[in-house]
């Protein structure tokens, strides 16, 4: 064996053991990916089904009733009635209710006189995604309501018939997107987060300058921590997959050569960046606040994940164009709920690449054999 | 001997913008012996040995090590040195023998060779039974032995330890030293940094270092030699020798005193009789043989006087012959580990009591116990009176503590740590004005009123945290390794200060793992493994353990034997 490859295989040896024994790697890479994965799965939805609605029916007529009704048979919301909007303008201000469909006195009268019959719709502002779900809703089962009268009545006929198709995720499950995003999450985390901690823990504990004053190179030390985080970070990336696809029933409509390819991809960004911030710092408590605030939330917030990046500031879209989780992201739940779209993938692979020269070329020019 | 395997040719050193850590060095060290790096912490001495291994590049100047520039061939000299950094740079969750094989791997040492190898050094270490053993789980003295094993692997033509002695038991540091003289017949160069002045001494050269320059080079004795025939013990003292000992101090001719068991050790100038000594009839002046420290004190230009402002601004406590401090059967576990195990010892008013043991022996438990910071699982603690348990509040008011490394708030200038500190202690108005501005003038604060407490040089902070702790004039002064790392000049300007609030009857309990230091107090306890296994006057336990063959035996001999003592009482 060379040299150079008996002082790799012992530093990886090393690591190996490290990670095997450290019960928080244990926890970052299996069992916070774990809890993040069923927090998702579970407790988080951006689903609009079943949210408490107030209908305020100011004059009971067979017509408001058969509009109430509607209100009530559709299974986006949970309807309370009312005869006044009074009666819910509290439990709007708590939240008990997230809107509030007022039914005027002058519905009917309108309605027969086709004179454009109103309805209020009261909504929370301050939580816009629910406001504008709502919005959507209310005004969808209106249409509904108005054209079912119409067709009975062989009234006026109906306008534009719009129909609507939700491709990939027709049930418009929310976790279908969220528990692939996750999996971005969990590779941050060990990629960034742990890489970053353990390099630094090193400085702290002296074992770096011993290393460093024996014959092993910068290149080697480096490698010596990749290689073992990538396999860690694939390893629970494979996890995290099953329990998605075979606990959650994400669909998986891709390949695994697709999924290991965009995950591989990312995972250089991702350890350059928890190398460089390690080298910088050298210090576990900064390393964390700095992997967490240069990694984690930017996974978070700027990726796509929660939030829209086209809804996003100009500026914030820029800036997101350089997170790396971005591109993951959008590829993980291709692969997940679309398939293998190369020309997509590809693109993706490609930026996330680039991104891992730039930031293992800055970890290995920081990484000199050098203690100041 | 040989020829030079480092050469130091003109180095300095600075990290940002204040004094340089390293100037202008110029030295050489030789194969085949122990190189002491010596001097207090700050003096340069890890930078001097991290600029060895080419981990740091020098400002200007160069060093050569085995004939490589450490600028331009630093791989070569790292393939042909072991190097063992404080904290000796071991896997804690790796095992003995992994992390033995991880430093044969990195070094390279050859598979046909490793069994041989690892079984001469488990021997040599005496780890055999070990191997198995997380490197975390071993005590402090068998980490550094496998330190020293992995530094060694591949043996090394120079190997660099830096404090290799600090942290470890006395009689760990022994084996150390013998095991490390060994190597050095088989022509290895080895540097030993310390800032234990008896170490130095037993080194064959010296580098000598003081705030980052070069005092002195060359074999210890030629450095001792320029105090010959001025060290002296003024012994037979009638009465209390600390008063004595500050009005010698300021005769002229004399350079140096310190209190030394009942006797006082006396540094006379160049060219002054020892007349200046003659005190009363009983006491006797007799010639000492010099010691390494005698000879960095001259070479520093003298110990400071022995007058101690502090002291003389301080009210006499009175009514002597109570006990100030009680420890009766402290004992405290954490789990199934005990840290302190039936501790019992009183502290008269006016009374120097000193623990001394290794880290983590459990002077600090017993310590913390006893000022109210921990609350002990058995056995009772008091001072002035006060039972730390029920009445905490009004015992911690008659104590002063300063705590280990002098914590001060770093953030905070050298006068908010003050006025916070009078604050804490319950100091108000004009009194507490009138106290801060008296230190103040003692130690010559208003120079650096404004300067962050953590910028201070280590000396200053020494004395910012002793001003702190004594601001409200307790009855109790408690003080945790309080001239750790200092030069010797600042230790014996902290001790005059101790020495004048004792006659003031201030009473004092102190811990060190300085052996020399345990001589300055009437009575000290011998912690180890967290028992007290002997308790008496430093010339007592001396007494104790003194034989044909030693009849003067150190303070670190007497500790070994005692310790060997209660090991062999206890099998």
């Amino acid at each position: 064996m060379s040299g150079s490859l008996r002082r790799l295989t012992a530093l990886v040896r090393k690591e190996t053991y490290q990670i095997l024994r450290d019960p928080s790697s244990i926890l970052i890479a299996f069992v916070l990916p774990l809890i993040l994965l069923f927090l998702f799965g579970y407790g988080v939805s951006l689903d609009a089904t079943r949210t408490r609605l107030g209908v305020a029916v100011e004059e009971m007529t067979p017509l408001t009733q058969d509009l109430a009704a509607s209100f009530q048979a559709s299974r986006y919301f949970e309807v309370k009635l009312g005869r006044d909007r009074r009666d819910f303008e509290g439990a709007l201000v708590v939240g008990e209710v997230r809107g509030i469909v007022v039914i005027p006195q002058t519905f009917a009268s309108d309605f027969t006189a086709h004179t454009h019959p109103q309805i209020q719709v009261i909504v929370d502002g301050t939580d816009p995604n629910t406001a504008s779900f709502v919005q959507n809703y209310v005004q969808g089962v209106v249409a509904t309501w108005m054209k079912q009268r119409a067709s009975e009545t062989q009234a006026e006929p109906p306008g534009i018939n719009v129909e609507q198709r939700f491709w990939f995720n027709p049930e418009l499950t929310s976790r279908n997107f969220l528990v692939p995003g996750s999996i971005a999450i969990v590779m941050t985390l060990i990629g960034t987060l742990l890489t970053a901690l353990v390099v630094a823990r090193e400085w702290e504990r002296g074992t770096m300058e011993a290393m460093m004053a024996t014959p092993v190179t910068a290149a080697e030390l480096l490698a010596g921590k990749i290689l073992p985080y990538f396999i860690l970070a694939m390893t629970s990336m494979t996890l995290c997959v099953l329990v998605a696809v075979f606990l959650f029933g994400v669909p998986f409509r891709g390949s695994l050569l697709a999924l290991y390819a965009i995950s591989a991809a990312f995972l250089l960004p991702a350890l350059g960046q928890g190398l460089l911030i390690s080298a910088a710092t050298r210090n576990q408590f900064l390393a964390s606040q700095l992997a967490l605030l240069s990694a984690f939330l930017p996974a978070f917030l700027l990726s796509g994940f929660l939030f829209e990046i086209g809804s996003m500031p100009t500026i914030i879209q820029w800036i997101s164009a350089i997170v790396p989780a971005r591109y993951l992201i959008p590829s993980l739940q291709t692969v997940f709920l679309a398939g293998d779209i190369w020309p997509l993938l590809l693109r993706n692979i490609a930026i996330m690449l680039l991104a891992g020269v730039v930031f293992l070329g800055l970890a290995g020019r920081s990484t000199r054999k050098r203690l100041a | 001997m040989s020829e030079d395997f480092v050469r130091i040719e003109g180095v300095s050193k600075a990290f940002g913008s204040g004094a340089p850590a390293l100037d202008q060095i110029s030295a050489a060290i030789k194969g085949g012996e122990i190189t002491g790096l010596v001097g207090p912490d700050g003096a340069g001495k890890t930078t001097l040995i991290r600029l060895m291994t080419g981990l740091l590049l020098p400002d200007s100047g160069t060093l050569t090590v085995l004939g490589f520039d450490t600028r331009r061939e630093a791989a070569r000299i790292q393939a042909a040195i072991g190097y063992m950094p404080q904290r000796f740079g071991l896997y804690e969750d790796l095992s003995v023998q992994e992390n033995l094989d991880l430093y044969a791997d990195l070094r390279g040492l050859p598979q046909a060779e490793r069994a041989a190898v690892f079984d001469e050094l488990l021997s040599f270490t005496d780890l055999k039974r070990f191997t198995q053993r997380l490197a975390g789980k071993l005590s402090g003295g068998m980490k550094q032995k496998l330190g020293l094993a992995c530094a060694l692997l591949k043996k090394p033509r120079l190997l660099l330890l830096d404090e290799p002695g600090v942290g470890v038991d006395p009689i760990s540091r022994r084996e150390l030293w013998k095991m490390v003289k060994d190597l050095t017949s088989e022509g290895i160069g080895v540097v030993w940094s310390t800032a234990y002045l008896d170490e130095a001494e037993a080194c064959t050269s010296v580098l000598l270092l003081n705030q980052g320059k070069l005092l002195f080079t060359g074999p210890p004795a030629e450095l001792t030699q320029r105090v010959d025939g001025r060290v002296f013990k003024v012994t037979g003292i009638e009465g209390r020798r600390r008063p004595l000992l500050a009005s010698l101090l300021d005769r002229p001719g004399v350079l140096d005193g310190v209190i030394q068991g009942e006797a006082i050790r006396i540094v006379t100038d160049a060219g002054a009789s020892q007349d200046v000594l003659r005190e009363g009839e009983g006491t006797k002046v007799i010639p000492a043989p010099p010691r390494f420290e005698d000879a960095f004190v001259d070479l520093l230009g003298g110990g400071p006087g022995g007058r101690s402002k502090l002291a003389e601004a301080t009210q006499t406590q009175t009514d002597a012959d109570t006990h100030v401090i009680e420890a009766r059967g402290l004992t405290k576990r954490f789990g199934d580990f005990t840290a302190a195990q039936d501790i019992t010892f009183d502290i008269k008013r006016g009374e120097i009591f000193g623990l001394l043991g290794p880290n983590g022996a459990g002077k600090s438990t017993t310590f913390k116990m006893l000022c109210g910071l921990l609350k002990p699982t058995a056995g009772e603690g008091r001072v002035a009176g006060f039972d730390l348990r029920r009445d905490t509040a009004e015992a911690r008011n008659r104590l002063g503590y300063m705590a280990q490394k002098f914590s001060l708030y770093g953030d905070l200038s050298v006068a908010q740590n003050l006025d916070f500190f009078a604050g804490v202690y319950g100091l108000k108005g004009q009194h507490k004005r009138d106290k801060i501005k008296l230190v103040t003038d003692i130690f010559d604060f208003a120079r650096y009123a404004n300067q962050s407490a953590k910028d201070l040089p280590l000396g200053h902070k020494q004395r910012l945290a002793l001003a702190c702790a004594v601001m409200h004039e307790p009855e109790a002064l408690f003080l945790d390794e309080p001239t750790s790392g200092v030069d010797p000049i600042t230790r014996r300007e902290f001790w005059t200060h101790i020495n004048g609030l004792v006659e003031k009857g201030v009473t004092i309990l102190v811990t060190t793992h300085f052996m020399d230091e345990a001589e300055y107090c009437d009575r000290i306890s011998l912690i180890f493994r967290g028992k007290s296994i002997a308790l008496g006057s430093p010339d007592e336990l001396k007494g104790r353990v003194a034989s044909p063959t030693n009849p003067d035996p150190t303070m670190e001999d007497a500790f070994i034997a005692l310790v060997e003592g209660s090991e062999k009482e206890a099998a």
